[in-house]
């Protein structure tokens, strides 16, 4: 393993040591530092193309800038932004965190919701809701992502903005959701007719029913969860917890997931004061999690019985959950404050940046203002990119239900739900290893096109406007960032990929 | 997750809809070592679970490409995709002519501004908005200086089509050869190809793409080049991005084609060719490149599909294709800020951009199907009762026998 690793390594440094020779000489071609001044009508035009000249080394060979350049990169030092007079190390500092927050969210957000509908949808195979998940994904996919940003700001931002300032309600489309969200749940579950139209009446009328709530409380205006709506999340999600990976007939593992829920619920009252008191940041929320997932472990532990994993397991799920809970809770209580502040003005729901410039506010209000300016771009990306875990998830979910060992575990006789959630799921999920990694570490380099869009100061659009403009230290750091990152995530998906499946042996 | 629009480096592995296929692909050496398992599992369900029976009766006596045709066009989805795509071509070269040929709308030449009719409103009416069909002036409205739109997206249209079949050829040529070269030779030459194709796949196609999109654009000022010479580079800019992005996407297909070949030069028919006397060149390209040839056009479909959105995204970003030259990236990218004011000079080229990207994903769909000797079928729910109640009612003793 350690030869595999080895060999891998030197390979990648290799291969990275080739890509920035060639991207130099690429650049060296491509970039054009005097365009500006070429054009120049002023007398002292000869002076200032002299001075760039020298500036920039412009009069020395181009393997010579390399190498001045290689040593520089070796040292860490990675050059200067020359148009802004900016040093690239100072740039990155604040580029990569930007580019982290933008896409993190939507990653997560993209996997879990693109694996379970792909994995509903080849249980579903060959029904009507198949087909139609098949053509929203493949319409997915075909979306350009500045065209979808550029109608979700029009449509979305604009008219949540305005809706919150002058609320007036639509039915149409209140009533149109709800007859989507009916279909989709008809067509997820499926079953005999009978089933089917009460499927349909529950969602159609829980769906009606929530928005017309929202809608008509003045929720929109004044959104909050607040202890009844924790404490009820929690024990839906402690009950859906259970049904999916224990069953309700395993008792220990039901009260393990509850247990939790009704600690969390009670964790929301100690929070409160918690937050009154204490400054709060990012490390504390950190902390509380863990301390949440302790929690949570312990409670599945000491229900224990004679599958004590199982309970652990559905215990830290729900503790997970109730700790985001308390978190977008606590978010949401600032929102008063917020949407009045100055710097607001009325319209909280931001369509470009990544921050309201000069806001002030306490921790709360900073993760809000965050939120407000998060919520376009990651609907964007969502949208673009849940399509191809969908397709994935399916193909991968369909060639293991055709496997023997699944027609051996129906003929002994267990529930459908023990086959899909143990026998199939599990092994259908073993290609994801493969993936998710090279897109966890691809987010570092961000979305290009989101960022430019939304202008959010991160990785991609320093790439974008440092080419625009001839700059080729940002560039290149650019280049050998996702470069290198690329490589570190194949060796981990191939490494997850060995460790999971017994039939790859990497030594080979 | 992402297509080419938004970027995150994908090590390779094929992307888009269609990535179940390579699921395991990020390591050519893991995923020839996983294939025989593969492999061996599909083999032994085909034959063991008494399937394919039906399959032989129903593809008797046909010849692989009927067998292919009636799978592919039994495919609606396919079949819509191959529909509007073929609409959408036909229009834009019945408008806008082909090259020299002129077409037969009546605003040929889309740079040319003209005087605002109606406040650049399309003109287009269509009978359940009331008051009838017509085309009128403007079908699509006309832009900020004037310009008939229909012109500009149906050159646009023509300009993605175009990129995409360039694009799509590029690719195919460089990555069959490589893929192939290195399949069969395997050794030395195999390593060093597959280590050039890493190198490739390192980086972004976005990111590679916006590099070479922009070289394509400052060349000509620093050789120094002559008015005609811009004139000339400008005038073919499409079909020089087109091949420096096929030049870029090959990757893919390389690694595929060569996972092909190292399967297929084990079979016995390539054995037999090689004892008979014949050359590599015409085992490589009679014997072995017929049998992946299914799998090379399936990706190379699924490429074009990447080739629409890349090629949008590239213009939106301005390191793509630049004026006098349109495309339907362009025009959304220059039109963004008028959505609030003239939305239609929005609308029309993303729509046009999402009917291609779609009908070409569909095609790539059906083909796969098509192509995939695996796929059957099946018939729904519905259709299976009701062959059942026509079983019942044709043979009621069977039925009942069969109900016991």
């Amino acid at each position: 393993m350690l030869k595999f690793l080895a060999r891998r390594l030197g390979l990648a440094l290799g291969i990275l040591f080739v890509l920035s020779i060639l991207m130099y000489l690429l650049l060296d071609v491509a970039l054009d530092p005097l365009d500006d001044l070429r054009t120049n009508p002023s007398p002292n035009r000869p002076v200032m193309i002299a001075n760039r000249v020298a500036m920039l080394e412009l009069d020395q060979p181009v393997w010579v800038r390399y190498l001045h350049w290689l040593g520089r990169f070796v040292q860490g030092n990675f050059g200067m932004a020359w148009r802004s007079g900016q040093p690239v190390n100072a740039i990155l500092s604040t580029a990569i965190p930007t580019s982290i927050q933008l896409v993190f969210a939507s990653t997560v957000i993209a996997i879990l919701l693109g694996v379970t509908i792909g994995v509903v949808s080849a249980l579903r195979q060959y029904t009507a809701f198949d087909y139609a998940i098949t053509f929203v994904s493949f319409l997915m996919y075909s979306l350009p992502i500045f065209w979808v940003a550029v109608l979700l700001k029009q449509f979305l931002a604009i008219g949540l903005n305005d809706y919150i300032n002058e609320p007036t309600i639509n039915w149409m489309i209140v009533g149109g959701v709800a007859l989507v969200s009916g279909l989709f749940w008809v067509g997820a579950i499926g079953g005999e007719p009978r089933k089917k139209l009460m499927v349909f009446v529950c969602a159609f009328a829980a769906t009606f029913g929530v928005l017309a709530y929202a809608l008509l409380s003045g929720w929109v205006q004044h959104p909050s969860i607040g202890i009844i709506g924790v404490s009820l999340m929690a024990l839906a999600t402690a009950f859906v917890v259970s049904v999916l990976f224990a069953g309700l007939n395993n008792r220990r593992a039901l009260g393990a997931a509850l247990t939790a829920a009704v600690v969390g619920i009670g964790a929301w009252y100690g929070c409160q004061w918690l937050f009154f008191y204490v400054e709060m940041s990012m490390l504390w929320m950190l902390g509380l999690l863990v301390l949440a997932i302790a929690v949570g472990a312990l409670i599945g532990w000491l229900w224990g019985g004679p599958d004590r994993a199982v309970s652990m397991r559905g215990a830290v799920i729900v503790s997970i959950v109730v700790s985001v809970l308390v978190f977008i809770d606590r978010v949401f209580q600032g929102w008063q404050q917020y949407s009045q502040m100055g710097t607001i003005r009325g319209r909280p729901i931001a369509t470009i940046g990544a921050e309201t410039p000069g806001l002030g506010g306490d921790f709360w209000i900073t993760q809000l203002d965050r939120f407000t300016h998060l919520l376009l771009p990651t609907i964007a990306l969502v949208l673009i990119s849940f399509a191809t875990y969908t397709r994935y998830q399916r193909g991968a979910m369909l060639e293991v239900m055709n496997q023997d060992y699944i027609r051996t575990a129906r003929s002994k006789g267990l529930p459908e739900r023990l086959v899909i959630v143990r026998h199939a799921l599990r092994n259908a999920l073993m290609p994801l290893a493969s993936i998710v990694p090279v897109d966890f570490i691809a987010m570092i380099g961000g979305a290009v096109i989101t960022e430019t869009i939304f202008s959010w100061a991160g990785m991609g659009r320093m790439f974008v406007t440092s080419l625009a403009q001839s700059e080729v230290d940002p560039i290149m750091v650019y280049v050998m960032i996702t470069g290198g990152l690329a490589m570190v995530a194949n060796l981990i998906a191939d490494f997850l990929y060995a460790v999971i499946d017994p039939r790859i042996r990497v030594d080979a | 997750m992402t297509n080419y629009d938004d970027s995150p480096v994908r090590g390779g592995a094929a992307q888009g809809p269609q990535a179940e296929q390579a699921a395991t692909a990020s390591d050519p050496n893991i995923a020839s070592d996983l294939a025989p398992v593969d492999a061996a599992l599909t083999a032994d369900g085909a034959t063991g679970r008494g399937e394919g029976v039906g399959q032989a009766k129903e593809t008797e006596g046909l010849s692989q490409g009927q067998i292919v045709r009636a799978r592919f066009l039994r495919h609606r989805g396919a079949l819509f995709g191959l529909i509007t795509l073929s609409a959408i071509t036909l229009m834009s070269v019945l408008t806008m002519g082909l090259g020299p040929i002129r077409g037969l709308w009546k605003y040929q030449d889309h740079t040319r501004s003209g005087d605002m009719v109606n406040g650049g409103e399309p003109s287009l009416r269509l009978p359940f908005a009331g008051g009838g069909f017509a085309i009128g002036d403007h079908p699509f409205g006309q832009d900020s200086i004037g310009s008939d739109y229909f012109a500009l997206v149906m050159s646009g249209v023509q300009t993605s089509l175009f990129v995409m079949l360039v694009l799509g050829l590029t690719a195919m040529i460089i990555g069959v050869t490589i893929g192939s070269i290195s399949g069969y030779y395997r050794g030395k030459i195999d390593m060093v190809l597959m280590r050039f194709t890493d190198l490739i796949i390192t980086l972004p196609v976005l990111i590679l793409g916006a590099v070479l999109g922009r070289l394509l654009d400052v060349i000509p000022i620093k050789l120094d080049a002559t008015a005609a010479q811009r004139e000339a580079l400008k005038a073919n800019m499409p079909l020089l991005l087109a091949v420096v992005l096929g030049m870029i996407l090959w990757t893919g297909l390389a690694r595929l084609t060569r996972s092909e070949f190292l399967s297929l030069r084990e079979r016995e028919f390539v054995d037999s060719a090689r004892v008979a006397g014949a050359s590599d060149w015409r085992i490589i390209t009679k014997h072995m490149l017929p049998n992946a040839m299914g799998v090379i056009i399936v990706n190379v479909t699924l490429l074009m599909s990447v080739a629409v959105t890349l090629e949008a995204a590239l213009s939106f970003l301005n390191f793509g294709i630049k004026p006098p030259n349109v495309s339907l990236g362009l025009l959304i990218a220059d039109n963004q800020g008028a959505f609030a004011t003239r939305p239609w000079l929005f609308w029309w080229p993303g729509l046009f951009i999402i009917l291609i990207a779609l009908s070409v994903n569909f095609i790539g769909d059906g083909l796969r199907d098509a192509f995939d000797p695996r796929t059957r079928k099946i018939p729904s729910d519905r259709a299976m009762k009701k062959a059942a109640r026509e079983l019942a009612a044709a043979n009621p003793a069977a039925a009942i026998q069969e109900a016991k």
